[in-house]
């Protein structure tokens, strides 16, 4: 029988929401291949967190905690020995979690450390060992096998739903075999405040290009984003300018997005941006360009100058939200 | 120290791709590096160079693994200033991603390597995993996503700002390590090394191969190992069942107006 056992991430109010969609992976390879699900918590002290997780049981058979202070901040060279010690201790044939940096970072570490293959970015679970991935930059979607007695996957998280609260499960402790960060130390992490939904949820998100000319010029667009109570991106080429920080970067490398309303703004849809956003529900691009690439995944183009367009579409969101 | 930098060659992303029943065909696709291990290079470059001195402060090591016939991407990176090449023989899309990881972190040995810079993807195949594989392999200490590098050279380590979800994290690694750069290493300013004056600011991007560069590179040093060499083989454990397009979006209109635009979007759409 399969165990397939999916690694969680926290924060300080609780399981990481972005964590959820892995679940949702978890559980389908799981029945896919005839087996049980188990959830991972690690942690400093990540206890209070795991009886929450237990409560909400999820489909799974248990909740596992393996608890050491090297395990905060987290760093890859941590979780990876944490994640092979769990591994090794339940007999898991198959290990994943969603596509976060985080997990990005630590499971191909842990699954090289047990030789096991890694199949990233997950988008379908076709049976219990092939799974459906994009490839070149979503242009095409790969259908990969892959063998042996343990497997690693990661989920792309736009493409699973969050799992429905089950039975409650038990919490149980994995002792840890005493880890260490093999030297490396994180000096800081320097979150971008933002009152705004997280990119990677939001159910509105508005992005900026190239063509916004300068930073200033996203006050605009951050003037419409928050009438929608949307999240802003935008494109590489905005990011790399310095005109917003770069963890707005949606595409290839940046955030995967698919939220119900994607407006892209002054953006002219190289590949590697539409391989972050095409799943999204309903695309707009505001292009002066009418020949711009991003107008042939748009389902509503509009050609004009961001400065002509803009301030009258604020006008008519104003008006419309004060009559709703 | 001695830096390597693995070095993928990639079907040309601006082409369109061609379909087959249930594969891709590239035979017709012209094969270029993939463009974060030009970033890669350009990150070790400016690591061993001392902007306006002819001084040295590493050894860089140029390795791909890929078939006969294949290497002309080797060539750019020499030319573009890498020390020598190192080439593993084999068609390494018949390979298994643990495989070219295997590969890797055994040229390293070899080589007795301080750090390895590989790009963070690679944009055909996107795996995202081989830096952090080859880490693991070694048991070595790694900075994935770098957007900047810097070297304490006194203190033999690195202070790395890596791209992390919702910000930047700062991370210090002792050397030998294992760093994966993403796209922002190529920024001005983005590799400090403590002998190119801190304020030199580099043209944004990887730095061209000259033609006398390229004349250089033919003279380099260029080795090739088989997988035996490495005591590799063995059969995949991963394969390709199927390839196919992805669903393609529904036909979309040009609206005349931002009047419009919104009527459709608050009627038609309903997302308002
Ligand atoms: C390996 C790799 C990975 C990459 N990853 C990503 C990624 O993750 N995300 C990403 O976005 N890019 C990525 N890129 C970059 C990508 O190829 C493009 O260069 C980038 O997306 C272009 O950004 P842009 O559309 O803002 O700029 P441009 O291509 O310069 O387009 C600007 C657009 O603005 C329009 N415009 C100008 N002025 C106005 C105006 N006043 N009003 C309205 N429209 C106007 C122009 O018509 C044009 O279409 C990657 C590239 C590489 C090589
Ligand atoms: N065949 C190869 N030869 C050399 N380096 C490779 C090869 N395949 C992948 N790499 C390196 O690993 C990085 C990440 O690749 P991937 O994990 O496939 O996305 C690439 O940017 C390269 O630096």
């Amino acid at each position: 029988m399969s165990k397939v056992l999916v690694v969680l991430e926290t924060t300080a109010s609780g399981l990481r929401s972005l964590s959820l969609p892995g679940i949702t992976c978890g559980l389908q390879v799981a029945r896919a291949s005839g087996g049980e699900l188990h959830l991972l918590i690690l942690g400093a002290a990540p206890q209070a967190v795991a009886q929450a997780v237990a409560a909400a049981g999820y489909g799974a058979a248990a909740v596992h905690v393996l608890a050491d202070p090297a395990l905060e901040p987290f760093t890859a060279e941590a979780w990876a020995d944490a994640i092979v010690h769990a591994a090794r201790t339940l007999g898991a044939t198959h290990i994943g979690g969603t596509a976060t940096s985080s997990l990005r970072d630590a499971l191909p570490r842990a699954a090289a450390i047990l030789d096991a293959p890694l199949l990233p970015e997950v988008v379908a679970v076709k049976t219990g060992d092939t799974f459906t991935r994009p490839i070149s930059a979503g242009r095409a979607l790969l259908d990969a096998q892959a063998s042996g007695s343990l497997i690693f996957f990661t989920a792309r998280a736009t493409e699973f739903e969050p799992p429905a609260v089950g039975a409650a499960v038990a919490v149980q402790t994995i002792a840890s075999p005493g880890l260490n960060t093999r030297g490396a130390q994180v000096l800081s992490v320097k979150k971008t405040e933002s009152a705004r939904p997280a990119l990677t949820e939001a159910r509105i998100v508005v992005s900026g290009g190239r063509g916004m000319g300068k930073g200033e010029n996203f006050q605009i667009l951050e003037q419409l984003t928050d009438m929608l109570g949307g999240a802003l991106g935008a494109s590489r080429a905005a990011t790399d300018a310095g005109m917003v920080p770069a963890d707005l970067q949606v595409g290839q490398t940046g955030k995967i997005v698919a939220p119900d309303l994607y407006i892209a703004v002054a953006i002219s849809g190289a590949i590697q941006h539409l391989a972050g956003m095409k799943g999204s529900k309903t695309i707009v691009a505001i292009n002066k360009e009418k020949e711009a690439p991003i107008f042939q995944v748009a389902d509503y183009g509009l050609v004009a100058k961001w400065e002509d367009a803009l301030p009258r579409l604020i006008q008519l969101v104003r008006a419309h939200k004060s009559a709703t | 120290m001695k830096i390597l930098v693995t070095l993928k060659r990639i079907p040309n992303p601006d082409e369109p791709l061609k379909f087959t029943v249930g594969g891709l065909d590239y035979s017709s696709h012209k094969w270029v590096p993939n463009a974060f291990d030009e970033y890669a290079v350009e990150a070790a470059l400016r690591l061993a160079e001392k902007v306006g001195a002819p001084d040295r402060l590493a050894e860089v090591i140029v390795l791909s693994i890929c078939p006969q016939g294949q290497r002309q991407h080797l060539i750019q990176f020499l030319g573009m200033g890498a020390d020598r090449a190192i080439v593993v023989d084999a068609d390494e899309d018949a390979l298994d991603t643990g495989t070219v990881a295997k590969a890797i972190a055994a040229v390293y040995k070899r080589e007795g390597c301080d750090l390895l810079i590989a790009g963070k993807l690679s944009q055909d195949n996107e795996g995202n995993q081989i830096a952090q594989r080859v880490a693991g392999i070694l048991g070595a200490p790694q900075a994935c996503f770098a957007a900047t590098v810097e070297w304490d050279r006194g203190q033999r380590a690195l202070i790395v700002s890596r791209e992390v979800d919702d910000g930047v994290e700062v991370k210090r690694i002792p050397l030998p390590a294992v760093v994966s750069v993403d796209l922002r290493i190529v920024l001005p300013t983005s590799v400090q090394n403590g002998a190119t004056p801190a304020n030199h600011a580099y043209k944004e991007g990887a730095r061209l191969a000259s033609l006398r560069g390229i004349t250089l590179a033919k003279k380099k040093p260029f080795q090739v190992l088989s997988l035996g060499d490495l005591g590799l083989g063995g059969p995949a454990n991963e394969r390709a069942v199927a390839v196919k397009a992805p669903p393609a979006r529904k036909a979309g209109q040009i609206v005349g107006s931002v009047d419009d635009l919104f009527d459709k979007l608050t009627k038609e759409a309903k997302v308002l």
